[in-house]
C-alpha cells in the first residue's frame, strides 16, 4: 500500500476497502519509522492528523466524498496553518503560530484532504538542497548521503519514501521541480497567478508559486484542480485565467502530432552524461509515441541565473524586512536599543544563506546600482519571456532535463554559493517567464533519479499534463522506489 | 544683499474611506490601540495587499480638480526602511509612475493671482504611531493607522514666501474637503505638510534646501518657514553653507532643529511592488469621475457673484465648503425672490449662531426650507426683521418652525392701521413736549416716536405702517 | 568590485560578526561578478518585466470586513503592554 498513488488510494476509499483513519495511521507509522533517518517532516501532530481523518470518514458517511476526501497530504513549512507551528524552517519564526490558514490550505481542507504535517525545506525556500533548514538537512531516500534537492526537499523526500502519498511545495526558481527530479517523483509548478499566494510565506513575490508533488501525473492534476483558482485576496491571482481540464488532460496516451521543442541551450557541456542519456532516451520514447521533436533556441537562457539572482534576492530583501522583532518572530535578549534589537535579532534569527541573499538584494537595490542590476535584470527577464513566446510559435511544449546533475552529496556545494545557484540553471527561466512546468522521472544516473521537465505556454497546464501522462503511461520510471523504504512499517 | 525664498510643499492628505488602503480594517479615528489591525496591515507572513477602490477614485477626482493628467497606467513601489511603526519594513507607495501628474492651483498673492504648479499626486499607505511620552526606556506602537490610505500632493518650488505657502495650503485644504476627498482635520493628522525651504539671491540657481517636518498647523507652518528662512540667510551671510537635511519644527521653542540620526543617510531602495500589478484606469472611468465632479470653489464664487449678485465676501464665505454652497442654493430655491437677503441671513445670522454653539451647517438643527419660511414671514409682513432674529434664535435652540414659534409666542406683527392709529394718538397725548419740538423742526425726534410705538407693541408693529401713520398723524 | 558589506548589512539591519563580514565580502563580490554578465545583453529599448503576466490590478470595495482580533494577533508578539507593541525607545 505504501507507494500507492492518490488515485489508487481514492479508489480504495471509495470502494470501502480502507478508511481515512486507516490510511492516516499507515502513513503516520511510516513517518515514525522512517522520518528520523530522513528528516523530511519538521512537524507532525499525530492526534490532530487522526482527528482530521476521523472527521473525513464521518463526512464521507453523511455527505459523500469531496475531491480529496480522506487523502493524506503533507505541506511545506512555508504554508501558514492555523493549527500547529509555521516556521519556514527558520529560527526567526521559531514556534510561530500563524493566525490563519493559507488559501491553499483552505482549499485542501475544503476538499476533505487530511493534512499530515509540515515538511522540511531550505530556510525561507532559499536553497537547492534543503541544507539551509534550521531543522537540519533533509536526506534523499535514494541515497541518504545525498541531498533531496530544494527548497521543497522535505516534500520530495516524503513522497519518494512514501511517508505521505502527496505533498505541496512551492517553486520560486525550481524548488518543486528540482527536488522532484532528484527524488524521482512528479512535481508541477503551475502558471504564475494560477494558485493564490496568500498565506505562503513570501520569498520572491513575482516568482513564487505553489504546486503538487506526487507519485504520478494524474495525482498532480487531482491536487492542481483543488488548489488552483482565483483568490480576490491575492492581487496577482488571475481572475479570468483560462481553465484547465485537469483530469481530462491526464487521459492522453499517445503523442501523435505533438510538437515537442528541444531547446538547445538546455543540453549543455558539463551536464551529467547519465542525465543527458536519460533525457535523450525520453525524447526518443516520445518520438515513438508519435511526437515530432523540433530543435528550438532560447538564446537568453544563459542569463537566466544572473537575472534571477538579482530579482529574487531583491524582492526577498524587502519581504524579509518584516522580521523585525516587533510584532512576531525572534527578539534577542535584552536589547540595548532599537538598532541593537533589529540587528541582533535578525543576526540570530536568519541563517547564513538567508543573510547572503538579503544582502545581495539590498546591495542590488541600493542607490547608484539599481539601473545596472535591478532594471537590467528586469529587461533581461523580458527577453527571456520573449524567447519562450517565439519558440512556442513553433512547438506545443518543450522538454528539457530538470537538473543538469542528479542528487549531489550533502555538504558538497555548501561552501560555494554560486555553484549551488547554478544547479537551478534549467528551472529558473520558467519562473522568470511565469510558465507552467512539470518534472517527472525519466531514468537513473549513478543509481539516482533523473527528471524530465515539460514546459508549456502560460495557462496551458493541460499541455504539460497531457505530454507527461502519455510519457508516464509508456514508461515505468515512476514505479521505481528507493529500496530502503519499500518495506511496510512494522 | 537681497534674498529670494523658495518653497515647495509636500502634503499628505488622508483619503476619506471606510477601510484602509490594502485591507478591510476600519479607519475610524480614536479606537482602542491596535484594535483596527489585521494580518495584512500588521505585515504578518504570507499576507497580501489588495487596493481600495475608493482611494483610487478620490485621487483621480483630486487630480481632475487641479487640471492634472491622470496616468491610465500607474505603478506601486516599495520604499524600504526600518521603523517600528512600519510593519512590513517597507511602505507601499507610488514612486516611478504616480496616478496623477502635473497640475496646478491658483492662489491670491500680493502680486495678484499666482499659479502654483503641482508636480504629482501619488497614493501610498500611512504608517502607525510611535508613542514615547511618559515612557522611560521604551516606545509603544499603535498600528491602527498603519495602512490608512494617503495621497501625497507634491508642489513645484513655486512659492516665494510663507504667506504664499499658507495661501496654497489653504486653497488645497479647501479643495480636498470640497471634493469630500478628505476630512482635512489637521489635529487628526488628516492633512500633514512638509516644507522644502531654500534661499538664493535673485536670479541665482536654487539653493540647498532643508526639509521641515512636524508642521501640524497653519500657524506652525508659517512660523517654521519664517524661522528657517532667517536661519539660512544668517548662516550664509556668516559664511556658512546650508546642508540638505531634515529639520524638525519645535513649536514650543519656535525653532527648527536638525534631526540628527545615528544611522547613515536613507537609501530607500525603491523597486516595483511585486504583489501589485500595474493600476490601469480606463478613459471611461476617468470621464465618469469627471462627470461626477462638483462645481469647485473658484467657479462657484464667480457664479454666486454673477447669478445672485453677492458681494465677493459673501460669495467667499458661502463657498468655503460644499455643504455651505449646497445649503445656500437650497435656500435660494426655497426663497427665490431675494438671493442677497438669503446670503445675508445665512452668512451673518445663521452661521454666526451656529458657530457660537459649536455647530456647523452640516449638523445645523434646521434646514434651508425652514429658514426660507422665516424669510417669507418677513416679506409678507407677519414679523419684522428684528423679531425674525429672535425667532431664529428659538429655531436653532428648538428646531421648531418659524410659524410655530410666531404662533406660540404671539409674535405676529400688528399691521392694522386702526389699532396703530389709536396707539399713536395715545403716545402723542402722553408726550406733548416732544410733539411740540418735533413739529418745531427737530426731525430727529421721529425715531423717538417709532421707538415708543414699538415698545408699546413689544416690537410687533409693522415698521412701515408705523412710519406712514406717524408721519400722517404728527 | 568593492562591496561595503558593513554598509549593506546596516541597510538590511543585520549585525555581522567580523568573521561573517570577512567571509561575505568575497562571496558577494563573486555573486555580483557573475551577475555582471548581464551587462553583455543589449537591452536598449527593452521594457522591464516586473510581473510575469500582463495583468491589471484588481480593486477591493471599501467595505469594512475585519473585526477586532487584537488578542489573537498579538499572541506571537515578543512584548506588548495594554494592547500596544513595546520596543526599545525610538529616538527621533
Amino acid at each position: 500500500m505504501a507507494f500507492s498513488s492518490l488515485t489508487c488510494l481514492q479508489q480504495r476509499l471509495d470502494a470501502g476497502e480502507t478508511t481515512a483513519v486507516a490510511l492516516a495511521q499507515h502513513y503516520l507509522d511510516r513517518i515514525q519509522k522512517y522520518n528520523p533517518g530522513l528528516n523530511a517532516f519538521v512537524d507532525c501532530n499525530v492526534p490532530h492528523v487522526l482527528a482530521q481523518a476521523g472527521a473525513s470518514d464521518a463526512y464521507r458517511a453523511t455527505h459523500g466524498a469531496r475531491l480529496l476526501e480522506g487523502l493524506p497530504i503533507a505541506v511545506k513549512d512555508i504554508f501558514c496553518t492555523s493549527n500547529g507551528p509555521t516556521q519556514c524552517c527558520s529560527k526567526i519564526l521559531h514556534n510561530y503560530h500563524a493566525p490563519y490558514d493559507a488559501h491553499v490550505i483552505t482549499r485542501l481542507k475544503e476538499a476533505g484532504a487530511v493534512l499530515v504535517g509540515k515538511t522540511n525545506m531550505d530556510e525561507f525556500a532559499m536553497g537547492s538542497s534543503t541544507e539551509t533548514s534550521a531543522f537540519g538537512t533533509c536526506r534523499n531516500p535514494w541515497n541518504t548521503a545525498t541531498i533531496p534537492g530544494g527548497s521543497s526537499g522535505g516534500s520530495a523526500a516524503a513522497v519518494a519514501a512514501a511517508l505521505t502519498p502527496a505533498a505541496i511545495g512551492t517553486d520560486t526558481g525550481g524548488s518543486i521541480r528540482q527536488p522532484a527530479a532528484l527524488c524521482g517523483i512528479t512535481g508541477l509548478k503551475p502558471t504564475y497567478g494560477r494558485v493564490s499566494r496568500r498565506g505562503i510565506i513570501a520569498f520572491a513575490s513575482s516568482l513564487d508559486q505553489a504546486g503538487p508533488m506526487t507519485q504520478t501525473v494524474r495525482d498532480a492534476a487531482m491536487i492542481g484542480a483543488v488548489i488552483s483558482g482565483h483568490d480576490p485576496a491575492d492581487a496577482t491571482s488571475v481572475a479570468d485565467a483560462p481553465r484547465v481540464d485537469w483530469l481530462g488532460a491526464c487521459e492522453s496516451r499517445d503523442m501523435t502530432g505533438l510538437k515537442i521543442g528541444r531547446p538547445r541551450e538546455y543540453f549543455i557541456d558539463g551536464m551529467h552524461d547519465g542525465v543527458r542519456a536519460s533525457v535523450d532516451a525520453a525524447l526518443e520514447q516520445c518520438r515513438k509515441l508519435g511526437a515530432e521533436i523540433i530543435d528550438v533556441s532560447l538564446p537568453h537562457t544563459k542569463y537566466a541565473v544572473a537575472a534571477y539572482y538579482v530579482i529574487a534576492p531583491s524582492e526577498a530583501s524587502a519581504n524579509l524586512s518584516r522580521y523585525d522583532a516587533v510584532r512576531f518572530g525572534h527578539r534577542c535578549d535584552s536589547p540595548e536599543d532599537l538598532l541593537d534589537m533589529y540587528t541582533r535579532s535578525r543576526d540570530e534569527g536568519f541563517g547564513e544563506e538567508v543573510k547572503r541573499r538579503i544582502l545581495t538584494g539590498a546591495f542590488a537595490l541600493s542607490s547608484g546600482y539599481y539601473d545596472a542590476y535591478y532594471l537590467k535584470a528586469q529587461q533581461v527577464r523580458t527577453l527571456i519571456r520573449q524567447d519562450f513566446e517565439h519558440a512556442f510559435e513553433h512547438v506545443d511544449v518543450m522538454a528539457t532535463p530538470t537538473s543538469p546533475v542528479p542528487a549531489f552529496r550533502i555538504g558538497e556545494k555548501t561552501d560555494d554559493p554560486l555553484t549551488m545557484y547554478l544547479s537551478d540553471v534549467f528551472t529558473i527561466a520558467v519562473n522568470l517567464a511565469g510558465l507552467p512546468a512539470l518534472s517527472q522521472p525519466c531514468g537513473m544516473a549513478d543509481d539516482l533519479p533523473v527528471g524530465l521537465q515539460w514546459i508549456a505556454p502560460a495557462w496551458q497546464e493541460g499541455a504539460v499534463l497531457s505530454a507527461a501522462a502519455a510519457y508516464e503511461a509508456a514508461t515505468a520510471w515512476h514505479r521505481q522506489h528507493p529500496a530502503l523504504f519499500t518495506g511496510d512499517a512494522a | 544683499m537681497s534674498w529670494e525664498v523658495v518653497i515647495g510643499l509636500e502634503v499628505h492628505v488622508q483619503i476619506n474611506s471606510k477601510t484602509k488602503a490594502f485591507c478591510g480594517c476600519s479607519t475610524a479615528f480614536g479606537a482602542e490601540p491596535n484594535s483596527q489591525t489585521c494580518p495584512v496591515c500588521l505585515g504578518m507572513p504570507g499576507q497580501l495587499p489588495v487596493l481600495n477602490h475608493i482611494a483610487v477614485d478620490k485621487t483621480i477626482l483630486t487630480g481632475l480638480a487641479i487640471n492634472a493628467t491622470i496616468n491610465l497606467e500607474s505603478r506601486f513601489d516599495r520604499k524600504n526602511y526600518f521603523y517600528p511603526d512600519l510593519p512590513k519594513g517597507y511602505q507601499i507607495t507610488q514612486f516611478s509612475v504616480p496616478l496623477v501628474d502635473g497640475g496646478y492651483l491658483d492662489i491670491a498673492s500680493n502680486d495678484g493671482k499666482k499659479r502654483i504648479g503641482i508636480t504629482r499626486i501619488h497614493m501610498e499607505e500611512d504608517a502607525g504611531k510611535s508613542m514615547h511620552e511618559g515612557l522611560d526606556a521604551v516606545s509603544h506602537i499603535d498600528l491602527n493607522r498603519s495602512g490608512v490610505p494617503l495621497m501625497e500632493v507634491v508642489s513645484e518650488p513655486d512659492m516665494r514666501s510663507a504667506d504664499e505657502a499658507i495661501a496654497y495650503l489653504k486653497q488645497l485644504h479647501q479643495l480636498i474637503r470640497f471634493l469630500d476627498v478628505s476630512g482635512g482635520n489637521m489635529e487628526k493628522g488628516q492633512f500633514r505638510c512638509d516644507a522644502n525651504v531654500s534661499v538664493r539671491q535673485f536670479g541665482a540657481p536654487l539653493g540647498t534646501r532643508a526639509e521641515l517636518k512636524n508642521l501640524n498647523s497653519f500657524r506652525f507652518i508659517k512660523q517654521g518657514i519664517e524661522y528657517e528662512v532667517i536661519r539660512q540667510i544668517e548662516l550664509i551671510e556668516d559664511g556658512g553653507t546650508v546642508v540638505q537635511e531634515t529639520r524638525l519644527y519645535d513649536s514650543v521653542k519656535g525653532e527648527t532643529r536638525s534631526m540628527r540620526s545615528k544611522e547613515e543617510a536613507h537609501d530607500y531602495r525603491y523597486f516595483p511592488e511585486p504583489d501589485l500589478p500595474p493600476l490601469r484606469i480606463s478613459a471611461e472611468e476617468v470621464a465618469l469621475i469627471r462627470a461626477g465632479m462638483p462645481e469647485l470653489p473658484p467657479q462657484l464664487r464667480q457664479r454666486f457673484e454673477e447669478e445672485y449678485g453677492l458681494s465677493a465676501y459673501d460669495a467667499d464665505v458661502l463657498t468655503q465648503t460644499r455643504d455651505l454652497a449646497t445649503w445656500y442654493e437650497q435656500l435660494v430655491a426655497a426663497h427665490p425672490k431675494d438671493p442677497k437677503r438669503c446670503a445675508n441671513w445665512m452668512a451673518n445670522e445663521l452661521l454666526g449662531r451656529l458657530n457660537e454653539q459649536g455647530q456647523n451647517i452640516s449638523n445645523a438643527p434646521i434646514d434651508a426650507k425652514t429658514l426660507a419660511v422665516l424669510l417669507d414671514r418677513i416679506d409678507d409682513g407677519t414679523i419684522s426683521g428684528k423679531i425674525a432674529k429672535d425667532v431664529l434664535d428659538t429655531m436653532i435652540k428648538t428646531g421648531q418652525s418659524a410659524d410655530q414659534i410666531i404662533e406660540e409666542k404671539g409674535l405676529k406683527q400688528v399691521s392694522d392701521t386702526g389699532a396703530i392709529d389709536a396707539l399713536i394718538k395715545e403716545i402723542i397725548e402722553a408726550n406733548p413736549k416732544q410733539v411740540e419740538q418735533y413739529r418745531g423742526g427737530r426731525d430727529k425726534l421721529f425715531g423717538f416716536f417709532v421707538g415708543q410705538v414699538m415698545k408699546a407693541t413689544r416690537g410687533q408693529a409693522n415698521p412701515s405702517v408705523v412710519n406712514t401713520r406717524l408721519k400722517a398723524l404728527l | 568590485m568593492d562591496i561595503d558589506v558593513k554598509k549593506v548589512a546596516m541597510l538590511a539591519r543585520i549585525r555581522l560578526t567580523e568573521q561573517e563580514t570577512r567571509d561575505l565580502g568575497p562571496q558577494l563580490t563573486s555573486i555580483m561578478a557573475y551577475i555582471e554578465q548581464l551587462a553583455e545583453v543589449d537591452t536598449d529599448g527593452v521594457t522591464a518585466t516586473a510581473h510575469p503576466h500582463d495583468a491589471a490590478m484588481p480593486l477591493r470595495a471599501d467595505v469594512v470586513s475585519n473585526t477586532n482580533k487584537r488578542d489573537a494577533l498579538q499572541k506571537p508578539a515578543p512584548l506588548t503592554e495594554s494592547g500596544l507593541y513595546v520596543v526599545p525607545k525610538v529616538i527621533e
